[in-house]
């Protein structure tokens, strides 16, 4: 996906650093979707439609070509963790993003996954 | 809905995990999650909520308050079906040790010591220990002060004979490997016997 630009995007006189709070108006108490920092997203979906979504929507799409994290997600648009959730919440709600929930308490880590994380780390 | 389900075409989805590096300010944190991290060092900011008693509150009921905090943390991919994230913990704000969430589902937490302040890493040992986190103390030996030996640091911070000590560099990337192998490998007896 080409980076993509909405037209009038810039032309609103937002400010940037204002405008991804202002987008996600009216939709902080969606509890569809609980994100995790560490949730890891994929785009789920090759045909997008460009105009039913906000440009930082889109930007997300195209990061999450390769599995990330939300946190990833968060520092590559420079846009804090709650506001990603938000749009990244909506994206998995209309089918464009899939999300896996990190390993807690809930799913207690077995002795398989430490082994694992072990030798991950005596490769580096 | 968040699916468990990591089924797609084109492969399964990984799932995360992270660790803590907690400690005071300028203890080393950002440094040790470079070391090991395969990507820069990233920064990102979450809202946290704080548990407070409010003043006029002579009932003592809790209140709950939220702030931004900013958190830098690297990645180390174990697998196509595993990452393990990072997380430092932010130096410069006193209370950090009040956000439960930042521990929730943790598997670990390293509390890197400064070896010329010993005391500015008491409040992450307490914090673990409240959490029931289980944690490795580093302790980040920083040129020209005092070196302390492991046993040392076991008795000023009160720790239980049972937490790994172990000196660093936090510089250093096998320095760095050699205490998160001792974290994991930790976590696996506390596993075995949960105290
Ligand atoms: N000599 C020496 N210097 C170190 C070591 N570890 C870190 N430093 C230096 O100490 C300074 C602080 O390190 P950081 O990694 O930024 O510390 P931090 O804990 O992330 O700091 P805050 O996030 O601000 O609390 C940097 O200038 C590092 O280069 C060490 O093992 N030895
Ligand atoms: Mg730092």
């Amino acid at each position: 996906m080409a980076e993509h630009r909405e037209p009038g995007y810039d032309a609103e006189g937002a400010d940037p650093l204002v405008r991804p709070y202002v987008i996600t108006q009216g939709r902080e108490h969606s509890d569809a979707v609980r994100l995790d920092m560490i949730s890891v997203v994929i785009a789920a979906r090759a045909d997008v439609d460009e105009m039913a979504l906000e440009p930082e929507q889109l930007r997300i799409l195209d990061l999450c070509r390769r599995p990330q994290s939300v946190a990833e997600v968060s520092a590559h648009l420079d846009m804090p963790v709650a506001v990603v959730k938000v749009l990244l919440g909506d994206l998995i709600s209309r089918g464009y993003v899939l999300a896996r929930a990190p390993y807690t308490q809930q799913s207690p880590v077995n002795r398989e996954i430490l082994q694992a994380v072990l030798d991950g780390i005596q490769r580096l | 809905m968040e699916s468990n389900d990591s089924e797609r075409p084109g492969g399964p989805i990984p799932s995360a995990i992270k660790i803590l590096v907690a400690g005071g300010f300028g203890a080393g944190k950002t440094t040790l999650v470079g070391a090991v991290s395969e990507i820069a060092p990233l920064s990102t900011e979450e809202v946290m909520t704080e548990a407070s008693v409010g003043v006029d509150d002579l009932a003592g009921v809790e209140q709950k308050e939220t702030t931004t905090v900013a958190l830098d943390f690297g990645r180390i991919t174990i697998s196509d079906q595993l990452v393990l994230y990072l997380f430092g913990t932010p130096g410069q704000q006193r209370f950090w040790f009040m956000w439960e969430e930042l521990a929730q589902g943790a598997l670990g937490a390293v509390v890197l010591a400064d070896t010329r302040r010993l005391d500015t890493c008491f409040p992450a040992v307490d914090f673990f220990e409240r959490q029931g986190v289980p944690f490795v103390v580093a302790v980040n030996c920083f040129d020209g002060a005092y070196r302390y030996t492991e046993q040392e640091v076991t008795e000023a911070l009160t720790l239980d004979e049972r937490v790994p000590v172990l000196l660093c560099d936090a510089r250093s990337r096998a320095s760095a490997k050699e205490v998160l192998e001792s974290l994991v490998r930790h976590v696996a007896t506390a596993l075995a016997a949960p105290v």
